[in-house]
């Protein structure tokens, strides 16, 4: 025996640990589940974590109204296989309320009143701690983020203001009102992501396999279409395409690319073989090019 | 594959964002997007190459003020390794990011500009990284093809190492001559300077064997959780969960409880559903022990005949992070593996000068980016060992009890 760990079990125990200090640290924390693999990894590691007893905290959904069905279904089922307890948080229900106004015009997007609605559920299940499936290599901002990432009691992130991390000894201790971000696979990267499925042979939503869908062109990006969600302008084509999305978020601007991957195989030769990071097909990312810092400073994860 | 993890340190403009650019964009991590992005911002500062430094420069703030100013984290892969990179600045005032990244590295890769040669902070950083207990250092001697490629200035800059670093605890020093900007030595070796005969610096990377910082030997398991599962199938199921860090633990294995003594026998230690015969760093297993004791997080897992000593009293080495200056008498929170205790520190030993290594005795003043030999007192024992010989068991963090704050980290003399 040489006693040497491969990477990808050496990211898996380091994630697990942070995991198992959140649920120590903390009096009430979650997970927030957005249906991508990303968090579907954390939450898959999580149930590692703890087993063989059950998922010690709630999956957290924050939904935008302008949801993949798959996306659904598929959170469904995880929760029900895994007895775990489901949390929605309703953008639509923000509008409703008055709290958030609904953005206007062709390039409208759900996206940013999220951030309202993610902070009033947390307000409201008085969460103190919550885990991401968040990883550094994603996007610049993220490069510094902590594993226990402090918010102040606006939920606000200081990027000046972070706690030195050392070791692997996290500080988790907060004044009333504080929570945390948690970001146990911040060491990943997207490749990490798909050995370990694989290795795992942890179930995604289909929508991350090759498969045929209407898609519009915009700005270069390809969208899932949907006729509730996309107002069509002059101009604007529907066509069908055969196409798997990277990564999975609202209807409205997840991009989408033209693949035939359509096993974990393919995907991962495609992903080693890539020329673009997997957040471009992102179109809030495109507003400007500290966009996802400036979301991030609102409470964004 | 397996996992390098290095810190890259250097004085400001060394060339270490272009260093660190040109590994990333040869290994090819570089996505066309990010390059598109970096071409945009390299020509709005009216530059005619494209700057590979802003690929690193992460956040608005520092982007704006054109310095890096924390901690940020890189990753890219060969074939032959996964390398994540703790990228620290180089300012005088931000010691305390380069203790931070140092603290989770193998390795540490220094930057020199060969037209300057060892300067104070060249200094500081070999400090810390021998402080830190880094076993393996590479000095990249950096913008040769300023210095027209020049053997001499490399070989003298080298031996002015070689003199200051018998000072320091380091196993494994190696030189290489670069030049981040044009490439020379970081992938490839290029024809400029055939009168060096070591690898580029990324085959050095690959291919560089880190003698394990880990310690096979004294079994340490300090327990973070208690697995409860309250489902029938598993009514009687108590497992102990945490990471292994140090030693072996192997099923069957005789094992004592600390601080409670009491002894036991290794029942079983899964991983999710798998069983599994023996544990390693940095394994996280959950164990469940023939005996029904009661052991909970902060308790540590160890073998009867090689145990941890259990002390109030600590002789350290401390790197003060705060803001505020340290207080001796004044109570703070240690936080030690995965137990929490108050503390205070009884004395101040010596101040060092991490550009001299000298002691300064007389200097009591201690504040943020300090490094001090102190000496602490604890409201409880904790279950420490050397840093020397376990990094795990012999490190820990001080909290400040208003804030909450980070303000030391500690190592265990
Ligand atoms: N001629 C030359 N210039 C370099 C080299 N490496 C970096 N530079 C330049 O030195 C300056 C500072 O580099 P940068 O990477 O920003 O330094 P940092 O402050 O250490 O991150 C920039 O103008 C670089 O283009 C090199 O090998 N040769």
């Amino acid at each position: 025996m040489n006693y040497n760990l491969d990477h990808l079990s050496e990211l898996e125990s380091e994630s697990i640990f942070i995991i198992r200090e959140a649920f120590a640290q903390f009096e009430n924390p979650c997970i927030l589940f957005s249906g991508g693999k990303d968090s579907i990894v954390t939450t898959h590691l999580a149930l590692k974590a703890f087993y063989p007893a059950k998922l010690p905290f709630p999956l957290v959904h924050i939904d935008t109204g302008h949801n993949f069905k798959e996306t659904l279904d598929f959170r469904d089922a995880l929760v029900k296989e895994n007895g775990a307890r489901l949390i929605v948080g309703s953008v639509q229900k923000s509008i409703d309320d008055g709290k958030v106004a609904e953005e206007t015009g062709v390039n409208a997007s759900r996206n940013k009143l999220q951030t309202t609605t993610l902070l009033d559920t947390i307000e409201e299940g008085q969460f103190d701690a919550c885990l991401g499936g968040a990883r550094r290599d994603e996007e610049k901002a993220r490069a510094k983020e902590r594993f226990f990432s402090h918010r102040d009691d606006f939920g606000q992130w200081d990027p000046k203001n972070q706690r030195p991390e050392l070791w692997n000894i996290l500080n988790g201790r907060k004044k009333m009102g504080e929570n945390f971000r948690v970001f146990p696979i911040s060491n990943w990267t997207e490749m990490d992501i798909w050995q370990y499925i694989k290795r795992e042979q942890i179930a995604l939503p289909s929508l991350y396999f090759a498969h045929e869908r209407d898609v519009l062109e915009r700005h270069g990006v390809l969208l899932g279409y949907d006729k509730n969600v996309h107002t069509l302008r002059e101009g604007d084509k529907v066509e069908k395409r055969m196409i798997r999305f990277r990564t999975i978020g609202d209807i409205s601007i997840t991009g989408a690319s033209e693949s035939t991957a359509d096993d974990l195989d393919k995907i991962i030769a495609e992903v080693a073989a890539a020329r673009v990071t997997e957040r471009s097909g992102r179109a809030d990312d495109k507003r400007s090019d500290s966009a996802m810092e400036d979301r991030k400073k609102e409470g964004y994860f | 594959m397996d996992l390098l993890r290095f810190s890259t340190a250097g004085s400001v403009d060394d060339g270490k964002s272009t260093l660190i650019g040109r590994l990333l964009y040869d290994s090819k991590t570089i996505f066309e997007d990010q390059l598109e992005s970096i071409e945009g911002a390299s020509n709005k500062k009216g530059l005619d190459h494209v700057d590979l430094s802003l690929l690193t420069d992460g956040l608005r703030d520092e982007r704006e003020q054109g310095i890096t100013i924390d901690v940020a984290y890189r990753y890219f892969a060969t074939p032959k390794r996964k390398f994540i990179i703790a990228d620290t600045p180089g300012h005088i005032q931000y010691t305390r990011n380069m203790v931070t990244g140092a603290s989770t590295s193998n390795l540490a890769l220094i930057l020199i500009d060969a037209r300057k040669g060892i300067l104070e902070q060249t200094k500081r950083h070999s400090f810390i990284a021998s402080l830190l207990q880094i076993k393996h250092i590479i000095v990249c001697v950096n913008k040769m093809d300023l210095v027209d490629y020049g053997e001499e200035t490399f070989e003298e800059i080298k031996a002015a190492y070689i003199d200051f670093a018998s000072k320091l605890d380091v196993e494994d020093i190696r030189f290489i001559p670069i030049s981040a900007l044009k490439g020379d030595n970081v992938v490839d070796k290029g024809d400029k300077m055939d009168w060096y005969s070591g690898g580029s610096l990324l085959n050095t990377l690959e291919e560089i064997y880190i003698s394990s910082d880990r310690n096979l030997i004294d079994c340490r398991f300090p327990v973070q959780n208690v697995i409860r599962p309250h489902s029938d199938e598993y009514h009687d199921y108590r497992g102990y969960a945490g990471r292994v860090e140090s030693g072996v633990f192997k099923v069957g294995d005789e094992v004592m409880t600390l601080p409670t003594g009491f002894t036991s026998k290794i029942k079983t230690i899964n991983c999710g559903k798998a069983d599994v015969a023996e544990a390693f760093p940095p394994m996280s297993v959950c164990m469940t022990l023939e005996d029904d004791i009661d052991t909970s997080r902060g308790d540590m897992i160890v073998r009867v005949k090689n145990q941890p000593e259990a002390t109030q009293d600590l002789d350290v080495m401390l790197c003060w992070l705060g803001d505020n200056k340290l207080v001796v008498g004044k109570k703070y929170i240690i936080r030690h593996t995965s137990n929490e205790a108050r503390t205070i520190i009884k004395e101040i030993q010596y101040k060092v000068d991490i550009n001299t290594l000298h002691r300064l005795k007389e200097d009591k003043n201690i504040a943020m980016n300090d490094i001090s030999r102190v000496t602490l007192r604890t409201t409880k024992p904790l279950l420490v060992d050397s840093y020397k010989n376990n990094k795990s068991t012999g490190s820990f963090i001080i909290v400040d009890e208003g804030d909450f704050n980070t303000v030391a980290a500690g190592m265990i003399i």
